[in-house]
């Protein structure tokens, strides 16, 4: 096949991966978005195996008939509580095919280059590999935090700050090293040490940025994992790598911004890790004051004697599964002709989007289920908001405590509304360490206990 | 411990200390209850209720103010006469402990005679004015039940309708309601008044009552005079002569106007001040209704009869002093629920046993006999621990995040000017094959940028697990390498293929699992 046909089905892929992004902007529109980037992924395979060097096609459908199917299993399998543990681990893999292709390029005898040209795609097979090596151990950090097998607290080691600067410096000298090796053989040897610094600063990175950061660090890695498949792309010139790493690679850039923006923190303090920890404790005030508990009935019959209803939902509830029965609940509620819809902050749960996406697992229309901008104005005419394992996305500190380590952080305003009823386990602080004073207010009643269990039980009694 | 309910002494007191529907809270705390046979049948309740709670039924009152170690009532021992209250008090042994209403500010006497019997009073009306408090406050309670009555007093005597109607039978003007003291009863009245449909106006002269006076519903009256009324612990207090007089003024004024007067002024530990005079009373209109809240105190109207509804020259002037009896049953279970507030406080450890910690800044202000020491009044009240915030502070916070983003832009310049330099610079040094594909690297990152933007956040997730799959676009870069000669080129090669595999099928997989789980409103 020649050559131009190729090209010509990259172009088509590229254009099918640009409309399978731009499909995602409404959920009617969704579903045929991932269709065409389905298209655009099997279009592109097709036209490299036909047109392609040689190659054994039975390994090669061996191979990726093994991947295929440890990918649809994990797929078909995993919770939707577990999405961001699933998002992180498939980041790791672009990282790791990212840095074996950047190896596979270096050793392949095929690619000549003198000059210039030699000294970029010496360049450009550094980064790959060093953008790769940072995902994959970042995005395996990710995964163990999130799954629960490494502390979500923030892992500070004392001068981390010099040992990342350290290893930065280091992988510049070995990249000066490499692209002036003459041989193979004298280049190899910089570029496994750049690769071990790069697999360490990965882990040590994202260990260091404490649980509720998560959405900015999937974000992060997200576009990583762009940027690796983009440098993949120009280490063996082609179009189509480039094109579609640098789509993911923006597309993750701007996830990690909205987030950064929603808790007002800039995306360098959140990378350098240590929020929560006790020299940025110093702005928190002392909050005063007794809260009032309610007990699950009393909170029943607050629920039924109102005439509108907010559900704010937090990280808590995907910890307590408890979005199946809020999501009765709030059948139960509509039942009963009372207005019951849901607010979701940008940053609730672990990765952009996961509140959205547990409460459509339960079957909670998306129409009823709005975003902060929209609903804040309608607190003020909300009879009853129900907070459900969320705690800085709701504190009243951000907009009234100007010294505040949260202060400036758009919040949902849910103070505004009649009553306020939040379920929490304990009186222990959210992520950001931050007292919230919204737990004092006149207006708020506590509701203690397990967010799924409490749920059930007022479930019971309406 | 056994908690005992009397039957209140006092004459036409027909409210019970704790409602039946309260008991199992008490019972789940470790404590026993038992009530006296028919305590409770004034307000309502059966015997039969209270044993359904969970309660016991003591025959007699000698048989329960024996057997309890703590007894809870309203109204403090004999509200007649001091032989009735020694009485009461001799059936409470030395050790026991007594909740009620105290008036222990009015009552040394009846501190004394505790003292000496060696009983340890909590006063249920000397609840701090703190926050934290507040659920125990049963003043409060009491003044919202008390304001709520006082409207339905007032329209049960007031012989025309509250809202305005335009019948067929011809136009009905709503009836204009003035509350004068807007604590918790006047905002209560307030609240009634305006639900039945009548035009409320109030007044009060602490200037932070005019937001509560305005989110009920009802206009604030204001005088065109400068002085802050607000006194300690949240109540009013003595106002100068000049403000009395132009107060007295506008009262007079509006007589001439509004159909009902509720009057709830109250300075503690005063005679009530008188607001409406004689004069001012009879100038209203004929069947209008004046509710003197004030009345235990002396009342705010100089014709108001104490424990009476009068009818004066036309006028109908009321001057209960039971209003929360007259709502037994609404009171004795708001009653009940600060007193199981006050039980939660004394009994942290859930054991049926309560401890008096005179630390507690709460339970130090309501006992005023401990043992047999007199302990009111208490040491002067900490300023309350959630400082009012100062209104400098908002502009000040809203000035530094103005300034914010102007701080920014140099470095966006800098950041742009820095990126626009490398791309002239590469263009320098590279050859032309690395220039066509940067070019469509940089309007791919456009593209992308322009294209996400408008993805709905709800949809975050998704665009991450799609981004995910798409990124597996890296196994073009393995299968291009895969025609290597090279083993290990191939075999590395070959294992990438694998891994950004499983990415392209578990990306596009969980993202259409995700897709089909949005859906509309059906």
């Amino acid at each position: 096949m020649s050559s131009g046909i190729i090209s010509a089905a990259y172009i088509a892929a590229s254009i099918l991966f640009i409309l399978s992004l731009g499909g995602l902007s409404n959920q009617e529109s969704a579903q045929r978005g991932n269709l065409f980037g389905i298209a655009g992924m099997a279009l592109a395979i097709g036209a490299t195996l036909i047109g392609g060097t040689p190659v054994s096609y039975a390994l090669v459908i061996a191979l990726m008939a093994v991947g295929g199917a440890v990918g649809g299993f994990v797929a078909a399998r995993v919770e939707m509580t577990a999405m961001p543990q699933l998002v992180a681990m498939l980041h790791s893999f672009v990282g790791l095919a990212a840095v074996l292709v950047g190896f596979a390029s270096y050793l392949d005898p095929a690619g000549h280059f003198v000059g210039a040209e030699k000294t970029i795609h010496d360049v450009e097979i550094f980064l790959g590999i060093l953008i790769g090596a940072i995902t994959l151990t970042g995005s395996v950090a990710a995964f163990g935090k999130l799954q629960g097998i490494l502390t979500s607290r923030p892992v500070l080691i004392p001068g981390r700050h010099i040992l990342n600067l350290a290893i930065a410096a280091a992988c510049a000298w070995l990249g000066y090293c490499f692209v002036g090796a003459d041989s193979i053989n004298g280049g190899i040897w910089p570029l496994l040490a750049m690769t071990i610094l790069a697999l360490i600063f990965g882990i040590h990175m994202v260990l260091a940025i404490g649980g509720a950061d998560m959405p900015v660090v999937i974000s992060m890695l997200n576009s990583y994992s762009g940027w690796a498949a983009a440098a993949t792309g120009f280490m063996l010139a082609n179009d189509l790598l480039i094109v579609t790493g640098a789509l993911v690679g923006s597309s993750g850039a701007i996830l990690s911004y909205i987030m950064c923006r929603a808790m007002n923190r800039r995306f360098i303090s959140v990378i350098l890790g240590g929020f929560g920890t006790p020299e940025a404790n110093s702005g928190t005030i002392e909050t005063g004051g007794e809260t009032a508990a309610v007990s699950a009935s009393e909170t029943a019959e607050l629920l039924t004697s109102a005439k509108t209803v907010v559900i704010v939902p937090g990280y808590g509830m995907a910890v307590a599964h408890a979005q199946h029965p809020v999501s009765e609940l709030v059948d139960a509620l509509k039942t009963r002709g009372v207005t019951a819809r849901f607010a979701i902050h940008p940053v609730a749960g672990r990765m952009p989007g996961h509140m959205n996406v547990l409460l459509a697992e339960a079957k909670v229309p998306y129409d009823s289920v709005l975003e902060m901008d929209e609903i804040n104005r309608d607190f003020p005419t909300t009879d009853v908001v129900l907070v459900i394992g969320a705690n800085d996305i709701v504190n009243p500190a951000a907009q009234e405590v100007p010294d505040s380590p949260i202060a400036g952080m758009p919040v949902l305003e849910v103070w505004k509304a009649a009553t306020t009823i939040v379920l929490k386990r304990s009186m222990a602080t959210g992520y950001a360490g931050v007292d919230n004073p919204l737990f004092y207010r006149e207006n708020t009643r506590m509701l203690f206990g397990d967010a799924k269990q409490s749920i059930s039980e007022v479930l019971s009694a309406l | 411990m056994i908690i005992g309910i009397p039957s209140e002494s006092a004459l036409g007191e027909k409210r019970v200390a704790i409602a039946p529907e309260t008991i199992p809270r008490i019972i789940g705390l470790g404590f026993a209850v038992q009530i006296q046979s028919g305590a409770a049948e004034a307000a309502g309740f059966t015997d039969d209720e209270y044993l359904a709670g969970g309660a016991t039924v003591a025959g007699s009152k000698e048989a329960l103010w024996d057997t309890s170690d703590i007894i809870v009532k309203i109204r403090a021992p004999g509200q007649t006469s001091l032989d009735q209250a020694s009485a009461e008090i001799a059936l409470l042994k030395h050790g026991k402990t007594l909740i009620c209403l105290i008036g222990p500010g009015q009552n040394p006497l009846l501190l004394d005679l505790l003292s000496n019997a060696g009983v340890t009073t909590l006063a249920m009306d000397a609840v701090p004015r703190i926050s934290r408090a507040q659920k125990l406050d049963t003043l409060s309670s009491m003044a919202n039940i008390a304001g709520y009555r006082a409207v339905i007093e007032a329209a049960n005597h007031f012989g025309r309708f509250f809202t305005g109607q335009i019948t067929a039978a011809g136009k009905i003007p709503p009836a204009k309601v003035l509350i004068i003291g807007a604590g918790v009863a006047g905002l209560a009245a307030i609240g009634a008044a305006s639900a039945m449909g009548a035009i409320v106006r109030a007044f009060d002269t602490r200037p932070e009552a005019k937001e509560q006076v305005e989110s009920m519903g009802a206009e604030f009256l204001m005088l065109d005079f400068e002085e802050d009324g607000s006194g300690q612990g949240g109540y009013a207090k003595i106002m100068s002569e000049e403000f009395i007089a132009a107060e007295m003024q506008l009262f007079a004024d509006q007589a001439l106007e509004v159909d009902i007067i509720i009057t709830t002024a109250l300075i503690p530990g005063k005679p009530a001040p008188k607001l409406i005079i004689a004069d001012t009373a009879r100038s209203m209109k004929a069947g209008s209704v004046i509710v003197d809240l004030a009345a235990e105190q002396g009342g705010n109207c100089e014709l108001t009869r104490p424990g009476e509804a009068a009818l004066i020259d036309g006028i109908t002037v009321i001057g209960y002093t039971d209003f929360p009896s007259r709502m037994a049953a609404q009171s004795s279970l708001l009653y009940g629920n600060n007193v199981t507030h006050l039980l939660t406080d004394l009994c942290p450890e859930k054991d049926g046993q309560i401890n008096v910690d005179m630390n507690d800044e709460v339970i130090r202000g309501m006992t005023v006999v401990k043992d047999t020491k007199i302990t009111w009044p208490p040491p002067p009240p900490r300023l309350s621990a959630v400082p009012k915030a100062p209104p400098a502070s908002v502009g000040e916070s809203s000035a530094h995040l103005e300034g914010a983003p102007k701080k920014s832009t140099a470095p966006t310049l800098i950041a742009l000017a820095s990126v626009v330099g490398l791309i002239l610079g590469l263009g320098v040094v590279a050859p032309p094959s690395f220039m066509g594909h940067f070019t469509v690297f940089v309007l791919a990152i456009f593209v992308g940028w322009q294209v996400v933007w408008n993805v709905t956040p709800a949809l975050h997730t998704p665009l991450m697990s799609v981004t995910n799959a798409i990124s597996g676009i890296i196994v073009i870069g393995s299968l291009l390498q895969m025609g290597s000669d090279s083993r290990i080129v191939m075999f590395l090669a070959a294992l990438a293929l694998l891994v950004a595999s499983i990415n392209v099928f578990g990306g596009f997989w969980v993202t259409q699992r995700m897709l089909r789980m949005f859906r509309r409103e059906s």
